[in-house]
């Protein structure tokens, strides 16, 4: 288990004792953890142990969840999310990428410029060049530059997903969470998003959720494993990998449960 | 060797070849008497409208003369303004009750009650509907028969209607879309104007096409509201005149309402050849209605889904 020592400046989240309640249920418990910087951290466990429960809770996607309540203090770049940011801005820096692959049903173009005009930009050379760019951030660009304004709807679920990536860094953000966003696709779209992953992470931090250990092993540089609501362990990869402090971890990773 | 595998192998325990196959058979005569069915009821129906349309239109054109056409002008035009009217006024207020229902109503009594409120509103008998338009829009304000008061009637009785389509609509959407919006520090008015109702887009179309039919065939409602008379005069253009076309306060009969009154009241010895004729051209306006509401939907689907 890491000790809780890094500098404030080399963090994106700084997560101290957080609880989180659905209900009377309790879904996490007393979580802290550190993401740091341009790192890619992963988020293991087997289902239902709250592990997408805490990336929702990074840009308070939870907010829309009826009977949610969050205790403890998460800092984003030095600031409390709670208390001292607002939740629309918190999400143009803190963007997501989810499971199904989800383009709105509109134009290319206008699927990546969604945010940014969310946002309140409108000048038409500014979108263009945001456009391009994040398409080209996202492997996409050379595929569909021809056909911006034909549906997204009916591209591949793999370049809908990248799509989707390029739709999150359209909007300029530091951080994107990932929730398993390779779980709906084939080997060949998979490997792409993992290696577009890699590649982000010299500008971005990311933080993914994933159900498959190999995939934890391959691209991230620090793990975090959950269990029933708890953080169990988390390290840097190849020291979870290969040398788990818990004896939870190394059944987990083995394959003996989950 | 399970039980099973020992009773197929003797043979105790199943029927014979030529039972087995008897009943094969009889599933089959079944199976293909259902299908015949389902067949049957949808072609049914589809003759059935073509028939009818045909029938209609048939007998009016056989009718029709230019003095006839002349003589329901205004009619056809009040009908149309009604119909304008109406479904602005049930638009501006059944798609945002859909809306709330949909998106902001939580769990509780309160919307429970909105709910069953709304729900008991679209089982409202028509004519009860022209009798409360008639004590609000007409008596209690004071004023005389008026189109205004027959479509706000009119939409009384449609609203339901959209707002059930509109929350069916927003509900039926794949939740990523609200999702991805709101993740991207959309607002819950920006993801609705910008990503959930152009989505619905042509569900809700569709149910303002619902809501135009009952608008165009409409009769009791608009008995009492309306009113039974048209006097227009289409040189005056003075919006408070009572004879100007566009005035929204003059009395108008409908096509519908004149049809019902050419076959109860009227003493012309030609009130059946114009009923008709005014039959037939309900039927062609609200083909064509459909139709057409109809392409601008199927145009906005290809253009989101990129077929």
């Amino acid at each position: 288990m890491e000790n809780l020592d890094a500098k404030p400046e080399e963090l994106t989240f700084d997560i101290r004792h957080v609880d989180l309640y659905y209900g009377d249920t309790q879904a996490l418990k007393d979580i802290s953890m550190q993401v740091h910087k341009n790192e890619i951290t992963a988020l293991i466990g087997p289902s239902g142990c709250g592990k997408s429960t805490l990336l929702k809770t990074l840009n308070r996607m939870n907010d829309f969840v009826e009977g949610c309540r969050v205790e403890g203090s998460i800092k984003f770049e030095g600031r409390d999310i709670f208390t001292e940011t607002d939740p629309l801005l918190l999400r143009y820096r803190v963007g997501m990428v989810f499971q199904q692959p989800s383009p709105f049903p509109k134009s290319i173009y206008d699927n990546v410029a969604y945010g940014p005009r969310v946002q309140g930009i409108t000048n038409k050379a500014t979108l263009d060049e945001l456009v391009e760019k994040s398409m080209r951030q996202a492997a996409i660009w050379d595929e569909l530059k021809d056909r911006l304004k034909t549906s997204a709807l009916g591209l591949s679920g793999g370049q809908q997903q990248r799509l989707c990536i390029a739709r999150t860094l359209a909007a300029q953000p530091s951080v994107i969470l990932m929730d398993e966003p390779t779980s709906a696709l084939d080997p060949i779209s998979t490997q792409k998003i993992e290696d577009l992953a890699l590649e982000l992470k010299e500008k971005y931090t990311i933080v993914i959720v994933t159900h498959n250990m190999q995939q934890a092993k391959r691209i991230s540089d620090r793990t975090a494993f959950f269990y029933l609501g708890e953080l169990v362990e988390m390290d840097r990869t190849d020291k979870l990998f290969t040398n788990p402090d818990e004896p939870r971890t190394e059944s987990y990773i083995t394959g003996r449960f989950g | 060797m399970t039980a099973t595998d020992t009773a197929l192998r003797s043979g105790a325990a199943l029927s014979s070849e030529e039972e087995g196959l008897a009943r094969a058979q009889q599933k089959r005569k079944m199976s293909g008497f259902m299908t015949g069915l389902f067949y049957a009821g949808a072609f049914g129906a589809a003759a059935l409208l073509v028939v009818f349309v045909g029938f209609v239109i048939g007998q009016g054109i056989t009718a029709v003369n230019a003095d006839i056409l002349v003589s329901l002008s205004g009619i056809f035009f009040n009908t149309m303004y009604l119909v304008v009217l109406a479904l602005f006024f049930s638009a501006i207020w059944g798609i945002p009750a859909g809306i709330f229902l949909a998106e902001y109503a939580r769990k509780g009594r309160l919307t429970s009650w909105v709910r069953m409120a709304i729900e008991t509103l679209a089982s409202l008998p028509s004519i009860v509907v022209g009798l409360f338009g008639y004590l609000v829009f007409i008596v209690m304000t004071g004023s005389q028969w008026n189109l205004m008061a027959g479509a706000l009637s009119v939409s009384i009785i449609t609203l339901p209607m959209l707002a059930s389509v509109t929350e069916d609509a927003l509900e039926g959407l794949p939740p990523y879309y609200k999702l991805g919006s709101l993740g991207l520090g959309a607002s819950r008015i920006q993801t609705l104007w910008n990503v959930q109702l152009p989505a619905c887009f042509p569900r809700i179309m569709t149910g303002l096409i619902l809501a135009a039919g009952r608008g165009f065939g409409e009769a009791a409602a608009l008995m009492f509201t309306a009113g039974m008379s048209t006097d227009i005069d289409w040189s005056n253009w003075n919006l408070v005149s009572q004879s100007c076309p566009l005035n929204p306060f003059r009395p108008g009969e409908t096509l519908a309402l004149h049809i019902w009154a050419l076959r109860t009241e009227a003493l012309n010895p030609n009130a059946a050849e114009v009923a008709g004729v005014t039959s037939a051209i309900l039927m062609l306006v609200v083909v064509i209605f459909n139709a057409l509401a109809r392409y601008v939907s199927w145009r906005m689907e290809k253009k989101m889904g990129g077929i």
